[in-house]
């Protein structure tokens, strides 16, 4: 029936205006719409990166705890813990006593890929047991495929307690070595 | 009876199952494809068993960073066949892992990828890359020490891109450290949005496979020509096409309940691997290492020299995914035979010899400190001699044993040392031991001189 019927009412010249204003405000309005979905949505994706990086001091003992000389494996809390972030909101240093008052913190974080360092007391070296990167006890590169040494963490002693500065994990990016 | 037809003609009316679903069941494939083209559908079969069994273990685990750890014990240790259930997500993974590689091989090696079946290709890549991605992001949600330290690797190897390199660490771990918010975000990569997309690409990879259709099995001789394949191709389907089904799929059925069967034996057999610590970042005494099928790009990193590794790990991916991308498109015409294409053969050997060797070494990991050496024995130091006894053991205390090998025991990052008293002179070894060199730390500032001496004494006994 349609094939035949010319009667029926096309688009005029006259519709033109009124379907491109149609056109636009269901573009327009779905635009807004998705906008006012997307910023909330983004933001959950981003969160990382708008929230603040705080840093805190944390104790991590007393000066009576640490001889001098000797490192230390020393636990401490991230500086912004959520609800539910149980045991893994732990982070760790070493900790070496260089004299009454002074100390140097080293990260546990290899600066290779990351893994954790250990600290071989007999040796006197730090050794990685991912791909066997190995630092001297002043935490330079001694051997293996770390492009720079390890990072360090700001330490102070308030009182009788010392206290480390938290920090994020180090991320070694493409500048070094 | 008739009740039962006409509620089946009712829904095969309004379904269209014998109109749209069949035809396509039924559509006209190649004769003789046989046995090698099987892999696909085992590997969609092994996605299939991953979505099911990764469904149901989301009924069981806690994804919270504080709670994972209990839950993945309950799981193993009290479900009612929960291990079970763990083990087949775990050996259904390396069996996904394992049929896309052999997959992908099949489909290089017979150039599937050829004109007009490009686009198939392109697809695959994208899904090989999602499954290996998969197979990451499920590994870390075991959220034990090794999941929280596979994290911070992750973040490290992103940190290397530049510029943004450690936006995008942070993106990935929640936050700048390990913390309550990082597994939650795995957690939604590993269960909806990985899954999504492979579930949206597989079935847009099968499409392609109806409107293309499969590839025939290629004859030595007879090149593709982009101008006239669809004609011939489908000349050659009216000739000798034979049914998808159930002329050709019994063998992809067969082979898949094979594939799924083997996965629960090995299941049953071996159980899901053992959980290792609680996932404090402060547990540091760890051995992270990911699971076998990433083990080839652990060890690489390794391998490869210092100096370029930054550059590798960020340009390596970048030029991977552009090689492979171009692929279809440098050659989508011409032969198809693996017996006209010599060196695409030796390519794919050589890639598998490759791979096969980096998963071997990563296996064995010499580049690491073999942190459980244990001490000489009296009966390998053979000798009575205090200054040798004493070297003997400074040899273990001071970490010699982890890189070096004598008798047998210790570790292989540097030389064997079993007879070196017969390759070095006492003074050549204090240059070596002081100075360090290559690989070795210089103990100049560790030992003592006269530790030196006992080391020295100690190392040229070994004759």
């Amino acid at each position: 029936m349609s094939e035949t019927d010319n009667t029926a009412p096309g688009p005029t010249a006259e519709d033109e205006p009124r379907r491109d204003f149609l056109v636009k405000l269901s573009l327009g309005l779905g635009g807004v719409a998705a906008l006012a979905v997307g910023v909330p949505v983004v933001s959950a994706v981003l969160a990382p990166l708008l929230q603040a990086d705080p840093q805190t001091w944390r104790k991590v003992g007393t000066l009576a705890d640490f001889d001098i000389g000797s490192t230390h494996l020393v636990k401490f809390e991230n500086a912004n813990p959520v609800a539910w972030s149980g045991v893994s909101s732990e982070s760790a240093a070493w900790l070496r006593r260089d004299s009454a008052t002074a100390f140097t913190a080293f990260s546990v974080n290899c600066a290779h890929l990351g893994c954790p360092v250990r600290w071989e007391p007999g040796a006197g070296l730090f050794m990685c047991p991912c791909h066997g990167g190995i630092y001297y006890k002043d935490g330079t590169v001694a051997a293996g495929p770390p492009p720079r040494g390890l990072t360090q963490y700001h330490i102070r002693v308030s009182g009788h307690d010392v206290e480390l500065l938290t920090a994020p994990i180090p991320i070694t990016d493409i500048t070094a070595s | 009876m008739k009740i039962l037809r006409s509620i089946g003609a009712w829904l095969d009316d309004r379904l269209g199952i014998s109109d749209t679903v069949m035809p396509l069941a039924r559509h006209l494939v190649p004769p003789g494809a046989k046995w090698s083209y099987v892999f696909g559908s085992a590997a969609l079969f092994c996605l299939i068993l991953q979505v099911v069994t990764g469904l149901a273990l989301t009924l069981l685990y806690q994804p919270t960073s504080s709670e994972a750890y209990q839950s993945l014990q309950f799981i193993t240790h009290q479900a009612v066949f929960g291990r079970t259930l763990r083990a087949i997500h775990y050996f259904g993974a390396s069996g996904m892992v394992l049929l896309v590689g052999v997959h992908m091989m099949r489909v290089y090696i017979t150039a599937s990828y050829k004109f007009p079946r490009e686009m198939s290709w392109i697809s695959g890549v994208f899904l090989l890359f999602l499954t290996l991605a998969m197979g990451f992001t499920g590994q870390l949600l075991r959220w034990d020490s090794n999941g929280v330290w596979s994290a911070v690797v992750a973040a490290e190897q992103v940190g290397r891109i530049p510029v943004v390199g450690t936006y995008v660490a942070r993106l990935l771990l929640g936050g700048d450290t390990i913390g309550g918010q990082s597994l939650s975000r795995f957690y939604s990569y590993h269960t909806l949005l990985f899954p999504g997309l492979l579930l949206g690409l597989v079935g847009f990879h099968l499409y392609l496979v109806i409107r293309n259709g499969v590839s025939e099995p290629p004859v030595a001789g007879r090149p593709v020509d982009p101008k006239t394949y669809r004609q011939w191709y489908q000349a050659m389907l009216k000739k000798v096409g034979v049914p998808f089904w159930p002329t050709a799929a019994w063998r992809d059925t067969l082979f898949g309940a094979i594939v799924i069967l083997s996965i629960f034996g090995l299941a049953l057999l071996y159980g899901p691997p053992e959980l290792t610590t609680p996932p404090s970042p402060a547990t540091i005494n760890t051995n992270p290492a990911p699971d076998w099928y990433l083990l080839p790009v652990f060890a690489l990193f390794a391998l490869m020299p210092a100096k370029i590794e930054s550059y590798v790990i960020f340009i390596g991916p970048i030029l991977t995914v552009i090689g492979l991308l171009a692929l279809p498109f440098v050659s989508n015409a011409g032969e198809r035979s693996p017996l006209r294409r010599p060196w695409a053969v030796f390519g794919s050997l050589c890639v598998v010899v490759f791979v096969g060797a980096l998963l071997l070494l990563g296996e064995q990991a010499p580049w690491s400190p073999k942190f459980t050496a244990q001490p000489l024995t009296a009966g390998l130091v053979h000798s009575s001699d205090p200054q040798v006894v004493a070297g003997s053991a400074l040899f273990y205390n001071k970490g010699c044993l982890y890189c070096h090998l004598i008798d047998g025991h210790g570790g292989r990052r540097g030389p064997e040392l079993t007879e070196v008293g017969r390759r070095l002179t006492p003074g050549e070894l204090e240059i070596r031991i002081v100075n360090g060199g290559g690989n070795m730390p210089a103990y100049g500032g560790v030992v003592s001189k006269k530790e030196l001496a006992a080391l020295v004494a100690f190392l040229g006994t070994r004759k």
